[in-house]
């Protein structure tokens, strides 16, 4: 129940940031909001399982969001130096990849799914694979220096910002 | 102008990468290097034209008339769901071009084809 | 103004080209659905700016619907390759 009504919640403020400017209750016009909070409601009874697996409510806690807004500038640096990385192995197509493992030691589906996409998009890393049973990550790494690497230099502190974020 | 010029700024910088992107893709000597070159490019650049369009809608919400401000909105929207999906989709064709047998060429490792992944 | 977005628009679909020489020369499929990838987001990218250029605001509505479809469509294909449809 409680799913719902927040899935329904969420999915209302997404309608509302969509029809700005339709009307002048505010910003919107009354048709807008009567669809949208019929619509956010059908939402709510259909799709209440898959924003919040088992009942699972830790994403709604504040803190998480700023220590979530805090890891964008981290992150967005990373980013800025992945694409200078790349701009020089395009020009000069100096490569040395290979496939290596990590642990990183995340247990939620989220924190794995985050620090996933983050690898993508941050120097020389893309993930591949990921092992289920023990949540080890498969990474293609551009420019391997060691077959055997540490978490550190494959994906420069994020584990330690993901743990404080989604575990 | 200053804003015209940030603005000039955000578009440049953005086509480059874009470009950069598109080029690594014929450059580039196996999918797994070619989907770094397709995936992070294309991101950071359409990040940036994205946001000379942001910024564009905001100065002229500001000047003008509001349906640049929505124009802005939308732009935000549509930024968030390319920056969320794109990696995730390279990473989905990474993991079936490995499945599908395709490994990486001139590798000097390779966990996973030796690894105890049996699935 | 509109000029400058229009040249940007034009580049753009020149790096598409790119994506297609890829999807024609590719020597595997995953190769080709990287190409189809990278055009899917140059396309919304596009869109974005020519929304801008022509003051509509259902261009870039109608990239927000082709990024999530688009996506979809990437992940099917990626799931047929896996041999698991």
């Amino acid at each position: 129940m409680r799913s719902a009504l927040v899935t329904a919640v969420m999915a209302f403020i997404l309608y509302l940031i969509l029809t700005v400017g339709t009307g002048d209750i505010l910003f919107w016009s009354s048709a807008e909001i009567v669809a949208g909070i019929l619509l956010s409601i059908v939402a709510g009874i259909f799709g209440r399982k898959l924003l919040f697996k088992n009942e699972d409510y830790r994403m709604l806690n504040p803190k998480r969001w700023i220590y979530f807004i805090a890891y964008l500038c981290p992150f967005l640096v990373a980013m800025a130096r992945a694409n200078i990385d790349v701009a020089y192995r395009v020009i000069t197509g100096r490569i040395n990849p290979g496939i290596v493992k990590i642990s990183p030691g995340l247990k939620t589906d989220l924190g794995i799914t985050m620090l996933a996409n983050s690898i993508t998009l941050t120097p020389g890393t893309l993930s591949v694979e990921i092992n289920e049973k023990t949540n080890d990550l498969y990474i293609h790494w551009i420019n391997v220096k060691h077959k055997e690497p540490n978490i550190e230099e494959v994906c420069n502190g994020f584990p330690k910002w993901i743990r404080r974020i989604a575990e | 102008m200053m804003i015209d010029t940030i603005i000039y700024i955000f578009l440049g910088i953005g086509v480059f990468f874009n470009g950069l992107g598109s080029f690594g893709l014929i450059r580039f000597p196996d999918v797994y290097t070619r989907l770094h070159a397709a995936t992070k490019c294309t991101t950071f650049g359409s990040i940036f034209t994205s946001l000379g369009v942001i910024v564009y809608g905001f100065y002229h919400w500001h000047v003008d008339s509001a349906s640049y401000g929505v124009l802005a909105i939308h732009a935000f929207i549509a930024l968030l769901a390319l920056v969320i999906t794109n990696p995730t989709g390279a990473h989905a064709i990474a993991r079936a071009a490995h499945r599908s047998g395709v490994y990486p060429k001139r590798a000097v490792v390779d966990k996973l084809r030796e690894g105890d992944l049996s699935d | 103004m509109m000029e400058t977005f229009f040249i940007v628009a034009v580049f753009l679909l020149i790096f598409m080209i790119f994506g297609v020489i890829r999807i024609i020369l590719g020597p595997t499929t995953p190769d080709r659905v990287v190409g189809l990838d990278t055009i899917n987001t140059l396309v919304i990218a596009a869109m974005i700016i020519l929304g801008a250029a022509y003051n509509e605001v259902i261009y870039i509505d109608v990239a927000i619907v082709y990024a999530l479809l688009s996506f979809v469509g990437t992940l099917y294909i990626a799931k047929y390759l896996e041999g698991g449809l």
